[in-house]
């Protein structure tokens, strides 16, 4: 994973984790690798990937089990609720962008389903 | 704890370090950075007992370095120290004569990670696997702290990414290990903690991440606000 060094490396790990968990790539329930064997897959800094779990713990995502490690939530009206809140802010900043060039969101409307329509048409 | 307190240096008219205070907190990865000659092999040299301080003094958990402290900082300097007639396993085996807290086991397990070959000659070796084998031979020391000057120089990506994975599995809470380099980029994600060096005076020591938050600043933006135009010296 290549890293954006001017924001903090644990919200970047972090944000990816979130959006395997909440997708179903990472199952509900599933168990995480440990703390320093996130820190090797991604090759950051031990307290870093320690910091990334405290986090999604923080946001009910994931959970410590004492001497057993950690696991995905089995809570799916969680996950889904994360999920849902995490497509809203994107169509929030996608609004927010438009908004910038001069579009209303009603313009901003018109041009999602033309973009759509044009990817229905490439792949039917 | 290792400590600088108000540690001054001076070869000759030229002042390597100047008044320098300094404590690294077992549990983290320092970056110590700086542009050549500003002083970081200094502190490492200082750190280890290789030299002497003219001013201040260096504490390890409170008592100065020197002997007794050697046995629990493993110095990695830039130099190769190999002789050129050994293999690397003899290059083991050397270590294994010289250190109590070498453990052979970690250094078998180290070279496979590295992909070295233990019959290989150290005269045959080329810049990156020496660089390999100079991280492989003193992670196998089951030391407390580490210091490593400049390891990740004048190698290939593929080297770098070994030396990368093999540092962060040293890393522990009751562990301290400092990397020298002035290839900033290469030490963005695995140090938790800059400290930067400027023409022998300390200018700052600080938690990345949350300068990462405070500032939106990498740290490679802060060692070019740091360190400017300043032309290196080599």
């Amino acid at each position: 994973m290549e890293f954006d060094p001017m924001t903090p490396i644990w919200a970047q790990v972090a944000g990816h984790l979130r959006l395997e968990m909440v997708t179903g790539r990472l199952q509900p329930g599933e168990k995480l690798p440990s703390g320093r064997d996130l820190a090797l897959q991604f090759a950051i800094n031990p307290n870093t990937a320690a910091r990334v779990y405290q986090e999604l713990e923080a946001e009910g995502l994931c959970s410590t089990r004492r001497g057993l490690g950690t696991f995905v939530t089995a809570d799916r009206a969680r996950l889904e609720a994360i999920r849902l809140s995490l497509a809203r802010e994107a169509a929030e900043q996608f609004l927010s962008r438009l908004d910038k060039l001069g579009l209303s969101p009603g313009d901003a409307l018109r041009m999602v389903g033309e973009a759509a329509a044009t990817e229905d048409s490439q792949h039917p | 704890m290792l400590e600088s307190r108000e540690i001054t240096m001076k070869f000759g008219p030229v002042t390597a370090l100047d008044h320098v205070s300094l404590k690294l907190e077992p549990g983290h990865i320092y970056a110590m950075l700086g542009p050549n000659g500003s002083g970081k092999t200094t502190w490492m040299k200082l750190a280890t007992g290789l030299l002497k301080p003219a001013e201040g003094e260096m504490l390890w958990n409170g008592a100065p370095v020197g002997v007794e402290s050697r046995r629990e900082i493993a110095y990695m300097s830039t130099e190769p120290y190999f002789y050129s007639w050994m293999s690397i396993r003899q290059v083991g085996k050397y270590y294994q004569d010289f250190f109590r807290d070498y453990d052979p086991a970690r250094f078998d397990a180290l070279l496979a990670r590295m992909e070295l070959d233990p019959a290989l000659k150290v005269k045959n070796l080329s810049s990156g696997m020496m660089a390999k084998l100079k991280v492989a031979v003193t992670l196998s020391r089951r030391a407390r702290v580490w210091l490593l000057d400049e390891p990740f120089n004048g190698i290939d990506l593929i080297a770098r990414d070994a030396i990368a994975q093999s540092i962060i599995e040293s890393a522990g809470e009751d562990r301290i290990i400092v990397l020298s380099s002035h290839l900033v980029e290469e030490m963005e994600a695995i140090a938790d903690w800059a400290v930067f060096i400027r023409k022998g005076v300390l200018v700052e020591s600080c938690d990345l991440e949350e300068m990462r938050q405070r500032t939106s600043q990498s740290m490679a933006d802060r060692y070019r606000s740091i360190y400017g135009a300043e032309k290196e010296v080599i």
